[in-house]
C-alpha cells in the first residue's frame, strides 16, 4: 500500500525523522488557512499530491505546466494551488489519462548544500532489511548503481537485533557527516529503521536527504510502502489509503478477495492461481494476443466470486473476448462450471467466451458447459484456448 | 525414493480443527499421509476424526505421537508464531501453507531458521508430495503418479499443470516440492534442485519459476556447475508490468531487477531446457530426457 507525500511526511514526523514543516490544502478555500503557518515573504514549494512519480515535469490537462513549484511568496504559492487543485495531472507515470489532484502540499523551501540518497528496504537475497546510503541524491539512484557503483553503501541489519549505533554510524561516515550533522544523521538513520520496522514497512526512501548550510540533516523527501499482508496491524496505516489512487475495477475486485491488475490489452483472463493467471497471460502474447488483466480467483473461488470476477472483466470496455483457465484441484471444474454458466447468464455476456478446465471433475464440468446452449468454446490445452481466443478477439 | 517426505512421515499438523486445515487434513488422510496429531491450543485432548489425538503444543506432538514433519494451516497473524514453535520443537521439516504471512513476521522466522536444524518449506505453497506415499498440502493427488522427475516451483496450479503434463505422458515424479510465491521462503529452488541431484531416484528435473527475486538465477548457475540430470523449466510473467504485484507478494520486478527475461537467459546459459509456453513444459523436458 502507498501514501502520499504528506502523509508519509507526518509519520517520519511522528516517528522523530527530521522533516522540513509542512501543511495541505484539500479545496481551494483552504488554501488561505494552510499558508497562514508562513511567513509571506518565505520561499514555499507547492507539490501536488498524487501517488506517481514525475510531477514537476507533469503536465496539467488545463495547460499548467509542472506538479511541483518552488516560489518566493504566498500570493504566487495560492495562485499555483488553485491552477492544480481538482484539475488532472499527466505525468510519465499515470498514464495519459493523468490523476485528479485532491490535495496539494505546502513546505517551506530549505537551503540545499548536499543532496544524499537514503533507503530501506527487505533484501530478499538475505532475508534482512538492507539500509542503502549514497553521497549521490536527488537523482535517479537506479543509475547511480549502474554508473558508480562504489557510490552506494549498503548496511545489513539482523532482525533479531534490530540497528545497532556502530551501523548508523557507518551510514554517517559514508556520507562524509561530522560534528553535529553527523549526530543529527545517526538519530536520523535509528529513527527511520525504527520506524521502517515498526510499521511493517516494504520500503522506505528518502530521495534527496540533504544537508543544509547551517548544518541540518533532513529528510526533503519522503517515498513510503507498506506491506498489505501486515495492514491488520496498522489500522492507523489502513486510515491513509486514498482509493482514488486506484484502478476502480481493482478496488472493486479487491472487496471480492479477487486478486486482479488492469493492463490494456483486449483479451481478458480469469484463472486460478497467481502463477498460473501470469503463465495465462504470457501465453495470450505468445499466440499474438494482449491481456486485458492479470486475475487470480483463488484456490478456492465460490459462485459468486466467479461472477463477479465476470462482472469486472466484462465492465472493461476493451475486452473483446474472455479466457478461463481453471485447473480444478481442490476447486472443482463442475462446480466451476456451473459458476460459469451462471454468471454468463445473468450478466447476459456479449463477448466470445473461451473456457478451458483440467483436473478434478473436468468430464463432468465440460458437460455442463455443453449441455448450457451457451455460446461459449471449450478448449483441451491452454495452448490450445490461447489461440482460439485470440482468434475471437481479432474477430470481434 | 523421493526427497524428504516418504512413507515413514509422521506428521503433525498444525491448526488442524480450522475450516483449510481440517478439510485438507482430511484429503492428506484419504491419500494416505501418516497423520500422527494435530495442533490447536485450547483444544487438546479432543480427537480429529476419532482418530488422530489433538494437543495444545507441537512439543507434546513430538513426545507423545513421535511426530517428525509440521504441516501449518494456521491464519497469517499467528503463523509465523506457530513456525517458531515447530522450530522449537525440533521439528526437522515444517511446511507451511498459509498465505498472507507479514514480510517482517518472516525475516524474523528465518533468522531463528538459520541458528536451528530445522527446514522450512513455504510459505504460501500447495505443500509437498510423493506421490503414492505422502501428500502434504492443498494439491489435488489423483494428477500425481509415481515415477523419476522432481519438480520444484514458487507456484500451485503451475505445478499441477507440470505435473498434468508428465502425467498424461505415461511418466510420473518422485516429490514435487511447492517452494511459495513469498519474498522470503524457507527453502528455494536451489536448495530442492540440491535434494534433488542428490537422490538417486529423481533422474529429471523441472524447475517452475517466476519474475521477482534471483532464485532461479542462483538455481540455474549451480544447475550449470554441479548437475547433470537432464532439466527443463518455465518461468512465467514475461508480459507482467514492471513495479506491480502479481499476485504472489514476491512476483513482483522492481528497479530492472527480477525479470523473466533475465531468468530465462539464465537459464538457457545452464543449458536448460527453457519451456515456451506453460503448455510445453513436459515437451521441454522430454527434448532432454529419454526416460
Amino acid at each position: 500500500m502507498n501514501v502520499h507525500e504528506y502523509q508519509a511526511k507526518q509519520l517520519f514526523a511522528d516517528a522523530g525523522v527530521a522533516v522540513p514543516s509542512g501543511t495541505v490544502a484539500q479545496s481551494v478555500d483552504q488554501i488561505d488557512q494552510a499558508l497562514s503557518s508562513f511567513s509571506s515573504d518565505q520561499a514555499v514549494v507547492v507539490k501536488a499530491q498524487i501517488h506517481a512519480g514525475g510531477r514537476g515535469k507533469g503536465t496539467f490537462t488545463n495547460g499548467f505546466k509542472g506538479g511541483v513549484h518552488v516560489v518566493t511568496n504566498l500570493e504566487e504559492a495560492k495562485d499555483k494551488a488553485q491552477n492544480m487543485l481538482g484539475n488532472i495531472l499527466v505525468t510519465k507515470q499515470t498514464g495519459e489519462e493523468g490523476k485528479e489532484v485532491g490535495t496539494v502540499y505546502f513546505t517551506e523551501a530549505s537551503d540545499i548544500d548536499k543532496e544524499f540518497y537514503l533507503a530501506i528496504l527487505m533484501d530478499r537475497a538475505t532475508s534482512k532489511p538492507i539500509i542503502i546510503a549514497s553521497t549521490e541524491g536527488g537523482v535517479d539512484i537506479e543509475e547511480v548503481a549502474e554508473n558508480t557503483p562504489d557510490k552506494i553503501f549498503k548496511v545489513l541489519i539482523d532482525p533479531a537485533l534490530g540497528i545497532r549505533p556502530y551501523q548508523a554510524r557507518q551510514i554517517a561516515f559514508a556520507l562524509g557527516l561530522s560534528g553535529e550533522s553527523f549526530k543529527q544523521c545517526v538519530k536520523l538513520v535509528s529513527k527511520l529503521y525504527a520506524f521502517f520496522w515498526s510499521k511493517d514497512c516494504s520500503q522506505v526512501e528518502v530521495n534527496p536527504l540533504v544537508l543544509t548550510p547551517t548544518g541540518d540533516v533532513l529528510a526533503l523527501d519522503a517515498k513510503v510502502n507498506f506491506d498489505s499482508n501486515a495492514l491488520f496491524r496498522h489500522p492507523d496505516v489502513v486510515s491513509l489509503r486514498d482509493i482514488s489512487e486506484e484502478d476502480p475495477k481493482e478496488v472493486e475486485a479487491s472487496k471480492f478477495d479477487l486478486n486482479y491488475i488492469a493492463l490494456d490489452g483486449n483479451v481478458a483472463c480469469m484463472v486460478n492461481g497467481a502463477g498460473l493467471a501470469m503463465a495465462t497471460m504470457d501465453i495470450i502474447k505468445h499466440y499474438g494476443g494482449s491481456p486485458a488483466n492479470f486475475l487470480d480467483v483463488g484456490g478456492g473461488a465460490n459462485e459468486e466470486q466467479v461472477e463477479n470476477a465476470f462482472r469486472i472483466l466484462v465492465s472493461d470496455d476493451a475486452v473483446k473476448a474472455i479466457l478461463v483457465n481453471i485447473f480444478g484441484g481442490i476447486m472443482k471444474c463442475d462446480v466451476i462450471a456451473t459458476g460459469i454458466v451462471n454468471a454468463a447468464r445473468k450478466l447476459e455476456m456479449k463477448v466470445p467466451l473461451v473456457v478451458r478446465l483440467e483436473g478434478t471433475n473436468v468430464e463432468a464440468g465440460k458437460k455442463i458447459l455443453a449441455d448450457s446452449g451457451l455460446a461459449l468454446e471449450p478448449a483441451d490445452s491452454l495452448a490450445e484456448a490461447a489461440e482460439k481466443v485470440v482468434k475471437l478477439a481479432a474477430q470481434s | 525414493m523421493s526427497v524428504l517426505v516418504n512413507k515413514d512421515t509422521r506428521l503433525v499438523v498444525q491448526g488442524i480443527t480450522g475450516s483449510a486445515g481440517s478439510f485438507h487434513t482430511i484429503q492428506c488422510m484419504e491419500y494416505g499421509t501418516n497423520v500422527v496429531a494435530g495442533v490447536t491450543p485450547g483444544k487438546g485432548g479432543q480427537k480429529f476424526q476419532d482418530s488422530v489425538p489433538v494437543f495444545d503444543t507441537v512439543q507434546e506432538a513430538v513426545d507423545k505421537q513421535g511426530a517428525n514433519v509440521a504441516a501449518i494451516y494456521v491464519p497469517p497473524p499467528f503463523a509465523a508464531d506457530s513456525i517458531l514453535e515447530a522450530i522449537d520443537a525440533e521439528i526437522p521439516l515444517i511446511i507451511a501453507i498459509t498465505e498472507g504471512i507479514p514480510v517482517r513476521d518472516m525475516a524474523e522466522v528465518k533468522a531463528r531458521l538459520s541458528t536451528s536444524n530445522s527446514r522450512l518449506i513455504g510459505p504460501n505453497c500447495p505443500g509437498i508430495i510423493t506421490p503414492g506415499e505422502c501428500k502434504i498440502g492443498i494439491m489435488p493427488g489423483y494428477i500425481h503418479k509415481p515415477g523419476k522427475v522432481g519438480i520444484v516451483s514458487r507456484s500451485g496450479t503451475l505445478t499441477y499443470e507440470a505435473v498434468w503434463q508428465i502425467t498424461s505422458a505415461g511418466h510420473g515424479q518422485s516429490t514435487c516440492i511447492g517452494i511459495g510465491g513469498d519474498p522470503i521462503n524457507g527453502t528455494s529452488h536451489l536448495d530442492a534442485v540440491k535434494l534433488f541431484n542428490e537422490d538417486p531416484e529423481t533422474e529429471a528435473i523441472i524447475l517452475i519459476g517466476e519474475i521477482g527475486g534471483t532464485a532461479e538465477e542462483e538455481a540455474a548457475a549451480f544447475i550449470k556447475e554441479h548437475v547433470n540430470k537432464p532439466c527443463a523449466a518455465f518461468i512465467a510473467g514475461r508480459t507482467a508490468p514492471p513495479g506491480r504485484r502479481m499476485g504472489h507478494a514476491g512476483a513482483i520486478v522492481s528497479g530492472g531487477k527480477g525479470t523473466a527475461e533475465a531468468k530465462v537467459e539464465a537459464l538457457l546459459d545452464a543449458g536448460i531446457s527453457v519451456a515456451e509456453t506453460p503448455s510445453h513444459m513436459a515437451e521441454a523436458l522430454f527434448k532432454v530426457w529419454n526416460p
